[in-house]
C-alpha cells in the first residue's frame, strides 16, 4: 500500500510547490448477447501524477512505477518539464491556483458492488436478452455493464489531503430488429446514458427485465413506423435526449479553456466571448442552468476538483441570461472571471483541464400532460443516437432513436429516424415550456483535451418544449 | 538501459513468469502496451501544459474449461513487484473463470509465430522542444500538441507465440489562426528534422495568408466539392464506426449493409484496402495473429471483405482475416486515381475546396448517411480560382451518393494521416488517402 504522505515527505525538492495524486481504478466490463457470454474483462490501473510549480509554471509527470525511486524520477521530470515550459508559459501561476483542501468524499452506495458476483450479473443479463426475444424479427439482443471503482488520493506541500472514492455503474441494454432493407435499434435511454454513482442496487432484476422487454417491443414497433416528417414544428425532448442537448450546446461552449483557445486544435473553441457573461440572452426566460456536483447519484458529483477547489452548486444561466462559465482556478485567473470547481483530470496520467461535470437544467412548472396538450403539431423525441456540432458549438444536428407525432394536443403515432438541427442561441430562445419533473442521465465518455482524456459527466433535466425547430427523417 | 530495453526485459520476465505458472488445462495470452511520452500543449504559440507519462499495461487472457477471463493491470518495470502483481491477477482470473459460464465463441490459442522489431528514432531532447517549436512560430497564433517518445506493443502466449514491436516516434499536431480562421497541419515521423518542421510550418503560414479575405457565407444546397486528403481522412474514419465490422453487419449495425447485400453500390473509382506495407503499425493483433500484408476491403466500389476477427469467424462459420476484436481497419489505404494536383482547381471549376471536416457521425446509418462540419482552410472557388474562405457549413450526405455516382475523380497522390489519438495511451497507426472531387455534395445548415 502506497503511503502517499510519507512519500511526499521523502521526495521534497526545490520546487515551489509539489503535489502527488495517486489514482487506482478498477473497470469491469460484462456483456451478454443473445443469451450468450460476449465478453468479460477487468482493467486495473494505478499510478501517481507528480505536479510541481516552478517559475510560475506547473509541470506534470505521471508514472505507473510506484516505487520511491520511480516517484523520485517522476519528480525530476516534472521539475524539468516546468522549467522548460516556463520560458514560454501562457500565464504566471501561483499557489493561489492550488488552495489548501482537506476532506473525504464517497459515492452514496446502498449495496456494495462486490456483493454481486460475476455469475449473478451474467445471469440477470442472460435473462434480460431472453426477455427481449419478443419476435423473430429481433436480430440482436444485448445487455452490458461497465462498473468503475476508482479512488483519487491527493496530498501536496501546502498541507492538502483529499480522498475521493467513486462507485460508478453504467448499464446498456439494446435490441435490434430487422426488416426488408432496414434495421432499428432501441436502447435503454441511449447507449450507456444510464450511468450513475451507485452500487449493486442498480442491478434490480425485475426492473431490468421489464425495461428489456419494452425496448425490444419498441424496436419492433419502429420497423413499421412512418418516417419522421421533414418540416419546422414544435419539438418536445425527453430528458434522455435533453442530456445530450445540454451537454453539447451548453456544457462545452461554456468551458473557459475552449473560450481561451486551449482546445482550438482539437475539440474547438466557443461562440461565447468573455464579454458575454452577464449579458448574453442565451435562451428564453424559462432557462435556468446550474453546475451542480451535489446531486446524490449523478455521474460527476464530487467534493473537490483536482486543484483542491471545493465544489459547490452555481448558476450558469439565470432566467435565460448567461451569468457564469465553467472554468477552474487557472482559467479564472487567465480570464479574470468567476468560475466553478471543474478542473479535472481523467486519471493519474493526465493533467487537469476545465470539464463540465454535472450540468443541469432546473425544473419548470408545467405538467408533462399539459405540454402535450399545448402542441398543435409537433414531435416528441427520445434517446439520443447521433450527435454532431461545430467547433464553435453553434450549428448542431442530433438524431434520436424513437419519436411520437403530436397532433392537436394528442400523441397520435410512432415515428422512426427522427432528427433535428438548429443553432444554439436561437434554439434555446425557442424554449417555451419546462416540465416540473426531472430525470438524471449522463455519459462515461466525454472526450476532450490534448493529450486526450475521457471523463464522466452527468445531466439532470426536465422535459423541454421548443418552438419552430427543423425536424426531419431518413 | 533505456525505457524500451527495461520494458522488454520486464515484459519477457513477467510474461514468461505467468505462462510458466499456468496449471493443467489453462492457456493464456499476454499483451503489453507501454509508452514513455512527452506531451507539450501549446496555445497562442506559448506553453499551456506539459506532461511526461511513463506507463506499462499488461493484459492477461486466461482460458480454462471453455471459459475466458480477461484482466489488465499496470506493471512497474521492477521484476519483484511485477511478479507479485502477476500472481494476484492470475489468481483473480482463475476465480473469474470458475464463476463464469462457458464462452461459446472462445478462440483456441495458437502459435502464430515470432517477430521482433525495434525502430530507433531521433527525437528532440525534452528540454529543446519548446524552443524548436515556438521560435519558428513567432508572429503566428499556434495551438496544438507535441507528443514524442518510445511506444511499445508486445504479445506472448502459452503456445510459444511471441511478438515485439517498439518504435520511437513523434507528432506535432497543430493549427494556425487568423482570428477565427485557421489552417491545420501535422508533422510526424521517427526522426525530427528541424528544417522539415519549419518547411511544414511555412507552408501552413502560406495557406493562412489565403484566409486573409472576408468570409463568404453560402446558402445550404448541393455544391461541386473537392475534399482534400485531410477531409477524406475524416470521412474515412467513419469506416471504423462499425461500417466494416463483420459482426456489426451480422447484428444489423453496419452502415454498409446495403453495399454488402448489393442493394446499393459505390463508384468504381473508390477502392479501400488494408495495407500493412505502409509501416504505420504492426501486423499482429491482440491474439498475436498476423494480418495479411494487404487485404482488399472495397475494390472498385464492390465490397470484398469485412474486417473479420477469429471470434466472429467462429460464431458465424466464416474465415477470419487477421482483424482485431474491434473489427476496424488498422492500416487503411484509399487507393489513388488519376486527378493531378495541378488540375484540382480547374476540374473543380466553381464550388467548394474543403481541407478538413469535423465531428462526423452517422445521421442515418442504414443509408450510410453522415453529418458533420467543414473546418479549417475551406474555400469558395470560382472558375478554377480561390475566391474566399467560407463561413462553416454543416453537411448531411450519404456515402452511396458522394462515393457513388457523384464521385467524379480521385487524385493521383495520397497523403498519410498519422494516428494522433492519445486517449489513455498513445495509439499506433494511421491512414493513407487521396483527395476526391464530388458533385452535388449536400450542405444543410
Amino acid at each position: 500500500m502506497l503511503d502517499l504522505q510519507r512519500t511526499l515527505n521523502q521526495v521534497k525538492s526545490d520546487a515551489d510547490w509539489v503535489s502527488l495524486r495517486h489514482v487506482t481504478e478498477k473497470t469491469t466490463h460484462r456483456r451478454v448477447r443473445d443469451e450468450k457470454i460476449d465478453g468479460n474483462s477487468v482493467y486495473f490501473d494505478q499510478g501517481v501524477m507528480v505536479e510541481v510549480l516552478v517559475n510560475g509554471h506547473f509541470g506534470f509527470a505521471g508514472t505507473s512505477d510506484l516505487t520511491e525511486s520511480g516517484i523520485k524520477r517522476a519528480l525530476g521530470k516534472a521539475i524539468a518539464m516546468a522549467k522548460s515550459g516556463s520560458s514560454q508559459k501562457v500565464h504566471n501561476f501561483t499557489t493561489a491556483q492550488r488552495p489548501q483542501a482537506k476532506g473525504i468524499y464517497s459515492s452514496p452506495v446502498i449495496r456494495p458492488i462486490d456483493s454481486l458476483s460475476a455469475k449473478e450479473i451474467t445471469d440477470i443479463f442472460v435473462d434480460a436478452t431472453k426477455a427481449m426475444k419478443v419476435s423473430d424479427k429481433i436480430i440482436s439482443r444485448s445487455a452490458g455493464t461497465m462498473i468503475v471503482e476508482t479512488s483519487f488520493h491527493v496530498v501536496n506541500s501546502s498541507g492538502s489531503e483529499v480522498q475521493q472514492n467513486f462507485s460508478i455503474v453504467s448499464t446498456d441494454f439494446s435490441a435490434t430488429s430487422g426488416g426488408p432493407g432496414e434495421t432499428q435499434t432501441r436502447s435503454d435511454n441511449g447507449g450507456l446514458a444510464r450511468c450513475f454513482q451507485v452500487g449493486a442496487e442498480v442491478f434490480n432484476r425485475a426492473d431490468i427485465l421489464a425495461r428489456s422487454k419494452r425496448i425490444a417491443e419498441e424496436s419492433l414497433e419502429l420497423l413499421s413506423a412512418d418516417n419522421c416528417p421533414d418540416e419546422a414544428m414544435d419539438l418536445l425532448l425527453a430528458p434522455d435526449q435533453m442530456t445530450l442537448q445540454v451537454h453539447e450546446s451548453i456544457g462545452h461552449p461554456l468551458e473557459y479553456d475552449r473560450i481561451l483557445g486551449d482546445e482550438r486544435n482539437y475539440a474547438g473553441w466557443s461562440f461565447v466571448k468573455p464579454e458575454d457573461f452577464g449579458n448574453l440572452q442565451y435562451g428564453s426566460k424559462l432557462m435556468n442552468v446550474t453546475f451542480d456536483p451535489t446531486i446524490a447519484d449523478a455521474m460527476a458529483s464530487y467534493a473537490f476538483d483536482d486543484s483542491g477547489l471545493k465544489a459547490t452548486k452555481e448558476f450558469l444561466i439565470k432566467d435565460g441570461v448567461l451569468v457564469r462559465g465553467l472554468g477552474g482556478l487557472e482559467s479564472q485567473a487567465r480570464l479574470n472571471l468567476p468560475g466553478v470547481a471543474n478542473f479535472r483530470s481523467s486519471s493519474w496520467n493526465r493533467a487537469p483541464i476545465d470539464r463540465m461535470a454535472n450540468i443541469n437544467l432546473e425544473p419548470g412548472t408545467t405538467k408533462f400532460q399539459d405540454m402535450i396538450a399545448s402542441i398543435e403539431r409537433g414531435v416528441f423525441m427520445m434517446a439520443n443516437k447521433s450527435w454532431s456540432i461545430d467547433d464553435y458549438r453553434n450549428k448542431f444536428q442530433f438524431g434520436c432513436e424513437y419519436a411520437k407525432l403530436i397532433e392537436n394536443g394528442k400523441i397520435t403515432k410512432t415515428l422512426k429516424n427522427p432528427n433535428y438541427r438548429g443553432t444554439t442561441v436561437k434554439f434555446w430562445n425557442g424554449l417555451k415550456a419546462v416540465s416540473e419533473n426531472r430525470e438524471t442521465y449522463g455519459s462515461p465518455f466525454c472526450g476532450k483535451g490534448e493529450p486526450n482524456q475521457v471523463i464522466r459527466v452527468g445531466h439532470t433535466t426536465p422535459y423541454c418544449l421548443f418552438s419552430n425547430v427543423e425536424v426531419f427523417g431518413a | 538501459m533505456n525505457f524500451t530495453e527495461i520494458t522488454k526485459k520486464s515484459f519477457n520476465t513477467v510474461a514468461d513468469y505467468i505462462l510458466g505458472n499456468l496449471q493443467a488445462g489453462e492457456e493464456a495470452n499476454v499483451n503489453l502496451h507501454a509508452e514513455e511520452s512527452v506531451f507539450i500543449r501549446f496555445n497562442g504559440s506559448k506553453v499551456r501544459q506539459n506532461t511526461t507519462v511513463e506507463q506499462r499495461t499488461l493484459s492477461l487472457l486466461l482460458q480454462k474449461d471453455g471459459k475466458t477471463a480477461s484482466f489488465s493491470f499496470s506493471i512497474t518495470g521492477d521484476e519483484t513487484e511485477d511478479k507479485k502483481r502477476a500472481d494476484q491477477w492470475l489468481a483473480e482470473a482463475r476465480k473469474e473463470c470458475a464463476l463464469l459460464p462457458e464462452d461459446p465463441y472462445q478462440v483456441p490459442l495458437k502459435n502464430n509465430g515470432v517477430s521482433d522489431s525495434t525502430f530507433k528514432g531521433a527525437l528532440l531532447a525534452e528540454e529543446a522542444v519548446v524552443a524548436a517549436i515556438t521560435a519558428p512560430a513567432a508572429g503566428v497564433d499556434l495551438a496544438g500538441l507535441y507528443c514524442a517518445g518510445p511506444l511499445i506493443s508486445a504479445n506472448k502466449n502459452s503456445k510459444g507465440q511471441s511478438h515485439w514491436f517498439a518504435t520511437e516516434n513523434f507528432f506535432m499536431d497543430y493549427s494556425l489562426y487568423l482570428g477565427e480562421k485557421a489552417v491545420k497541419s501535422v508533422y510526424a515521423g521517427t526522426h525530427w528534422n528541424q528544417k522539415e518542421f519549419e518547411a511544414n510550418l511555412a507552408q501552413s503560414k502560406n495557406q493562412l495568408s489565403l484566409m486573409d479575405r472576408p468570409k463568404k457565407t453560402l446558402a445550404p444546397g448541393a455544391y461541386r466539392t473537392y475534399l482534400a486528403p485531410g477531409a477524406v481522412a475524416e470521412m474515412a474514419s467513419m469506416f471504423s464506426w462499425g461500417a466494416l465490422s463483420f459482426s456489426a453487419y451480422k447484428q444489423g449495425n453496419s452502415a454498409l449493409q446495403k453495399l454488402a447485400d448489393k442493394e446499393k453500390s459505390l463508384s468504381s473509382l473508390f477502392s479501400v484496402r488494408e495495407n500493412f506495407g505502409m509501416g504505420l503499425t504492426h501486423r499482429f493483433n491482440g491474439l498475436g495473429e498476423l494480418a495479411p500484408e494487404t487485404l482488399n476491403v472495397i475494390h472498385q466500389g464492390q465490397l470484398q471483405s469485412f474486417m473479420t476477427s477469429t471470434r466472429s469467424a467462429k460464431e458465424y462459420s466464416v474465415e477470419a482475416n487477421g482483424a482485431d476484436g474491434g473489427e476496424y481497419p488498422r492500416a487503411m489505404e484509399i487507393l489513388p486515381g488519376s486527378l493531378k494536383e495541378q488540375d484540382i482547381l480547374k476540374e473543380l471549376g466553381t464550388g467548394l475546396y474543403l481541407s478538413n471536416l469535423h465531428y462526423l457521425n452517422w445521421s442515418d446509418r442504414m443509408n450510410a448517411r453522415i453529418t458533420g462540419m467543414t473546418r479549417y482552410a475551406c474555400f469558395w472557388v470560382e472558375n478554377g480560382e480561390i475566391v474566399a474562405p467560407i463561413a462553416d457549413l454543416r453537411f448531411d450526405e450519404s456515402l452511396y451518393d458522394c462515393l457513388g455516382e457523384n464521385l467524379l475523380a480521385v487524385t493521383d497522390f495520397q497523403a498519410v494521416d498519422p494516428m494522433v489519438s492519445t486517449y489513455e495511451s498513445r495509439a499506433f497507426g494511421g491512414k493513407k488517402v487521396p483527395g476526391m472531387l464530388i458533385k452535388d455534395f449536400k450542405f444543410t445548415l
